[in-house]
C-alpha cells in the first residue's frame, strides 16, 4: 500500500510517502502563497521517491489547516449574508449574536430574519413569504455579497424553506454559493447556523484551494485517488471537501495527533502541534484525539458537529511579535517566513527570530537578531511559555503530571519544561506528523436520512449497510470496516415511525 | 430584603441549574444568552428572600413549557415571558409584586429572571420543585393541594389563551398541555398566581442561591483541576452510583414529551455491569443490570464524567464518557403526598420508591 500524505499548513507544506508503515520519504518545504508551487515542490520530492517503491501509488491524502487558520486569524473570510427563516421566533437571538465582535467585523453579514420556518412535526410555523426572501436577496445582490446561509427552525428535520428560500435567491442571484443549515449542522438552530455561516464565509478559499491540490497533483503527474482529510481523522473526495471547508476544520491537528501516536507509541498524551500560524493541543486516548462531546468552539464561536476536543493557540513560528509593545500575534507572516522574518533578511520581528536569538534553534542568518535586546528575547520567550502552559492546563482533564508530545515545525516554540507536564517529547519526523498522520487516514461512509414503515432495529440495520457500501464505493477494505457512530431522532407525528438516522462507519483502504 | 443579582452569578446560576435539572429542564444556554443581552441593555434584576414577601403580596409564576429540543430550534424571546405575566395581571386587575420561577432545573431558573428584568420586579429565591420536572402537578404547590388556576398562555403567534378554572391539577396539565402542543410544544406560561404566604408555606426555597452555589463549585473545581462530579457529590451531599460509556439511547416524542431510554455501559469500578436510564423529559428511574437501583423524587443526574457538566436527555449521545450521581430531593418530595405526585408510578414505573439516601 503506496500512499503519499500531504499536510499543507500556514508555513510549512510536508509531504511522506509510505510503503506499508515504512516512510520511503518526507519532505518539508515552506508554503508558498499561491500554496501550489508549495506543494509541488513537496509532491516532486516524495514522487520522485516513487520508483524505489515496486507498485504505483495507491492514493493521496490531503490535509490543511487553512481554513481553521483564516477563522483564528479572522483574514481571508469573505462577506457573507445570513437569512433565518425563524420569524415570529428569535428575534431577541440574531445570527451570529454570540460571535467575538472581530470576527463578526471579518466577516461584516448582512443579515435577515424572515417568517417561516417549520415546527418539530415538520408543519410550517408561519407561511413563509417569498417576497421577503426576495427583498433580501436583491439586497445581498446590491451589496455584492454571493456567499450566502440559510437557515430554518428545524431544517434538519424538513428541508423544505431552506430548499425553497435557496431557490429565490438562486433566481436574483445566478452565481450565488449557499450554504444550507441541515447539510451540516444538527438540532440546535444557532450551532447549526454558525457551521453554515462559518461554511459560507470559507467558500472562495475551500474553491482556491482544493483548486490548487488538484492542479498540483496533476502536474505532478499522480492520478491516484484524491482526498481531502476530514475532523474525525477520516477522508473524503477533494471535490466533495471544496464545497465544506468546515469539514476540514481540524484535519490538521487530528492528523498530526495520530501522527505523534504513531512516532511516540504512546497511546495517552497531550499533543501540541505547532504550525507556522497556530498551535493546537489536543488529549491523546487510546492513541485516538479525544472526541468533544458536544459544542466546540471555532475561533470562539460555537458550533455542534463532529469535531475532535482541541485548544487552538494563536503561536507559531511565524507569528509576528510587536517590537514595541512586545504583543505576541495573533497575525503570522505565515508562507512569507521565509521572505518576512528577521533571519530571512525580512524586516518583520517573528516568534522565530526570538527562538534564534536565544539559540533554540539554529536557522536563516543568526547575525540578523543580534541587536534584539537579551532582556526583550527573554520577556518574549516568557510570554511563549505562559501562552503555551495557559492552554496546556486548560486542556488537561486532571491534575496528575501527564507526557505532552510537541510535533509540528514550530515545536521548538514549546520549552522544555512545563508546569504539569511529566515530560515534553520530541521525537524524529515529528515536522511531518500531520502528513503522517494523513497518509494513514482511513476512509468513512455515512449515511443521514429518514427511514419511515419499519421498526427502530431495521431502520439502524438498513443505514449501517448502507453506510458500509458507501464507505466500501470509497475505497474501504469492507472486512476493515467499524462502525463509528449511531444516532436516531424519532420524527413524531410522521406516518410509518419515521425516523432520521444517522450511521457512520470507517475502514482501511482497501488493496486493489 | 432584596440583593442585586450580579452579572458574574449568570454563568454559575445557569451551571448549576442545569445540574439540578436531572438531564430536563432544557438547556439554559438560550436562557443565559437572553439574559446577558437584557444586563448588556442595562437592566438588572433582584433578587428576594421568600420570607421577606408579605402573606397577601401576590407572586407570578413563569415558565417555558414545552419540549427541551423544540427550545433549541424555536428560540425564546423574554418578551413573551414578560407578555405570559402582563396578560394574567390584567385578567386579575392586580399587579404582581414578585416573579419566581416554577422549576429550578434547567432553563427555567432563568425564565422569572427574563421575565423580571423586563418587567423590572424582583426574583423570589424560591422553585416550586427544587429541580425539574415535566408536568404541572409535580409542583410543591401541587403538593400541597393549593389553587392550580387561573393559567396564562402566550404563544408567539399571538396567541394568547387563559385557562380560567381546571378541576385538578391533572387536568390543568392536560388542558394547558394541549395548547402548548397545539401551538408547536413550546409556549410562555405564568401559572396560577401565589400569595406570598403560599410561597412561604410551600415554596422551595432558596434554590436559587443553591443553584448558584452549585455552579460555582463546579467551575471552580475545573478552574483548580479537582475532579468537578466531586464537587457536585460535596455541594449537594450526593452518591456516585455509575460510571461508564453511553452505549445506545433511543427517544420518542410523545405527548409533548421527550421519552426514551438512555444504555450505559459500565468502566473501571463498574466494567461489567450496565445502567439503563429510562426518562420523560427528565431522568426517571436507573436500572442496574435490570434492577431498579435509584429513581425519582431522588435528584438523578448524568455527568459529563471530565467536565463534571450536566448532560440532557435531548442532548445525550452514543460515546459519551458519563457518571451518574443521584442527589437528595427536597423533604416534601419525599414525603407520601410528594411520592404520590412524583415517585417512580407517577411516571409508569410499578416500583415503590426507595431513596439511596436511605
Amino acid at each position: 500500500m503506496k500512499r503519499i500524505g500531504i499536510d499543507v499548513g500556514g508555513t510549512n507544506t510536508d509531504a511522506v510517502l509510505i510503503d506499508g508503515e515504512t516512510i520511503v520519504a518526507s519532505i518539508k518545504v515552506p508554503t508558498t502563497q499561491d500554496v501550489l508551487s508549495g506543494v509541488k515542490a513537496a509532491l516532486a520530492h516524495v514522487a520522485g521517491h516513487r520508483d524505489s517503491v515496486a507498485s504505483p501509488i495507491d492514493a493521496v491524502m490531503i490535509g490543511t489547516t487553512h481554513f481553521t487558520n483564516a477563522v483564528v486569524e479572522r483574514a481571508r473570510l469573505e462577506r457573507v449574508a445570513a437569512i433565518r427563516i425563524a420569524l415570529p421566533t428569535g428575534a431577541s437571538l440574531p445570527p451570529m449574536c454570540d460571535w467575538p465582535e472581530d470576527l463578526r467585523a471579518a466577516v461584516d453579514p448582512l443579515i435577515f430574519m424572515v417568517h417561516g420556518g417549520h415546527e418539530y412535526d415538520g408543519s410550517p410555523l408561519v407561511p413563509m413569504v417569498p417576497d421577503e426572501i426576495r427583498e433580501a436577496a436583491m439586497k445581498i445582490r446590491d451589496a455584492g455579497i454571493t456567499s450566502i446561509a440559510i437557515s430554518a427552525t428545524f431544517s434538519p428535520l424538513t428541508t423544505e424553506c431552506e430548499v425553497k428560500a435557496a431557490e429565490i435567491v438562486r433566481s436574483v442571484i445566478p452565481d450565488a454559493r449557499i450554504t444550507l443549515s441541515h447539510t451540516l449542522g444538527r438540532i440546535g438552530l444557532l450551532e447549526r447556523e454558525n457551521v453554515a455561516l462559518l461554511n459560507a464565509a470559507l467558500q472562495s478559499l475551500g474553491k482556491t484551494t482544493v483548486q490548487a491540490f488538484s492542479d498540483a497533483l496533476r502536474e505532478a503527474g499522480v492520478t491516484a485517488p484524491f482526498f481531502l482529510t476530514q475532523n474525525d481523522g477520516t477522508v473524503a473526495l477533494a471535490d466533495v471537501a471544496a464545497t465544506n471547508p468546515v469539514h476540514s476544520f481540524a484535519s490538521g491537528p487530528t492528523n498530526s495527533m495520530r501522527g505523534a501516536a504513531w512516532l511516540t507509541g504512546l497511546t495517552d498524551a497531550m499533543v501540541v502541534d505547532v504550525g507556522g500560524t497556530t498551535s493546537d493541543i489536543g488529549c491523546l486516548a487510546g492513541g485516538f484525539p479525544r472526541e468533544a462531546n458536544n459544542i466546540v468552539h471555532v475561533g470562539g464561536v460555537r458550533t455542534l458537529f463532529r469535531m475532535p476536543d482541541l485548544l487552538p493557540i494563536a503561536l507559531g513560528g511565524g507569528t509576528i511579535i510587536d517590537p514595541a509593545t512586545s504583543k505576541i500575534g495573533p497575525r503570522s507572516v505565515g508562507y512569507r517566513i521565509l521572505t518576512e522574518a528577521l533571519v530571512f533578511g525580512g524586516e518583520t520581528l517573528t516568534t522565530s527570530d526570538v527562538a534564534v536569538a536565544a539559540g533554540l534553534i539554529d536557522m536563516g542568518d543568526r547575525d540578523r537578531v543580534k541587536g534584539l535586546d537579551p532582556a526583550f528575547v527573554e520577556a518574549s520567550l516568557a510570554r511563549i511559555r505562559d501562552m503555551v502552559a495557559d492552554s496546556f492546563d486548560q486542556m488537561k482533564t486532571s491534575a496528575e503530571d501527564v507526557p505532552l508530545i510537541a510535533v509540528g515545525g514550530g515545536a521548538f516554540l514549546i520549552p522544555e519544561t512545563v508546569p504539569g507536564a511529566s515530560e515534553v517529547l520530541r521525537v524524529e519526523n515529528a515536522g511531518v506528523a500531520n502528513a503522517l498522520g494523513a497518509a494513514m487516514a482511513q476512509v468513512s461512509g455515512e449515511v443521514d436520512q429518514v427511514f419511515s414503515g419499519m421498526s427502530r432495529d431495521e431502520a439502524l440495520a438498513k443505514a449501517e449497510a448502507e453506510a458500509r457500501n458507501t464507505a466500501v464505493a470509497s475505497g474501504a477494505d469492507r472486512a476493515s470496516l467499524k462502525t463509528l457512530e449511531v444516532e436516531d431522532i424519532p420524527i413524531a407525528y410522521l406516518p410509518g415511525g419515521a425516523r432520521r438516522v444517522r450511521v457512520r462507519v470507517i475502514g482501511d483502504i482497501a488493496f486493489s | 430584603m432584596l440583593q442585586e443579582f450580579s452579572e458574574e452569578n449568570i454563568e454559575p446560576l445557569a451551571t448549576g441549574a442545569w445540574i439540578l435539572g436531572t438531564g430536563g429542564g432544557g438547556n439554559p444556554y438560550i436562557s443565559t444568552l437572553n439574559l446577558r443581552r437584557l444586563y448588556a441593555e442595562g437592566r438588572r434584576v433582584q433578587v428576594m428572600d421568600p420570607m421577606a414577601l408579605e402573606d397577601d403580596d401576590m407572586v407570578a409564576v413563569v415558565s417555558n413549557m414545552g419540549a427541551p429540543l423544540v427550545g433549541q430550534e424555536r428560540l425564546g424571546d423574554p418578551v413573551h415571558l414578560a407578555r405570559a405575566v402582563e396578560v394574567m395581571e390584567d385578567y386579575l386587575g392586580k399587579p404582581f409584586r414578585a416573579i419566581m420561577s416554577v422549576e429550578i432545573g434547567g432553563s427555567n431558573a432563568l425564565s422569572s429572571f427574563l421575565a423580571a428584568a423586563i418587567l423590572d420586579r424582583p426574583v423570589v429565591n424560591a422553585d416550586a420543585m427544587g429541580r425539574a420536572y415535566p408536568e404541572a402537578q409535580m409542583t410543591s404547590f401541587a403538593i400541597g393541594n393549593l389553587p392550580m388556576f387561573p393559567l396564562s398562555l402566550v404563544d408567539v403567534r399571538d396567541n394568547e389563551v387563559i385557562v380560567t378554572r381546571a378541576a385538578s391539577w391533572t387536568w390543568m396539565e392536560r388542558i394547558s398541555r394541549k395548547v402548548c402542543t397545539e401551538v408547536g410544544s413550546t409556549a410562555a406560561t405564568c401559572k396560577a398566581p401565589r400569595t406570598g404566604r403560599e410561597v412561604k408555606e410551600w415554596g422551595i426555597h432558596y434554590t436559587v442561591t443553591k443553584a448558584t452555589e452549585l455552579g460555582r463549585a463546579v467551575i471552580e473545581a475545573r478552574a483548580r483541576h479537582d475532579d468537578p462530579v466531586q464537587a457536585v457529590l460535596d455541594h449537594e451531599g450526593g452518591k456516585q452510583l455509575f460510571r461508564g460509556k453511553v452505549i445506545d439511547v433511543a427517544r420518542e416524542t410523545t405527548g409533548g414529551f421527550l421519552r426514551g431510554r438512555t444504555l450505559i455501559e459500565g468502566i473501571d469500578a463498574d466494567k461489567g455491569s450496565r445502567v439503563e436510564l429510562a426518562f420523560q423529559n427528565e431522568w426517571a428511574v436507573a436500572f442496574r443490570d435490570g434492577e431498579p437501583v435509584a429513581m425519582t423524587p431522588d435528584l438523578l443526574c448524568l455527568l459529563d464524567t471530565v467536565s463534571g457538566g450536566a448532560i440532557g436527555t435531548e442532548s445525550v449521545r452514543y460515546g459519551q464518557r458519563v457518571t451518574v450521581v443521584a442527589l437528595p430531593a427536597p423533604e416534601l418530595l419525599t414525603t407520601p403526598a410528594g411520592i404520590a405526585a412524583v415517585g417512580p408510578r407517577a411516571f409508569g414505573y410499578d416500583i415503590d420508591f426507595r431513596s439511596v439516601f436511605s
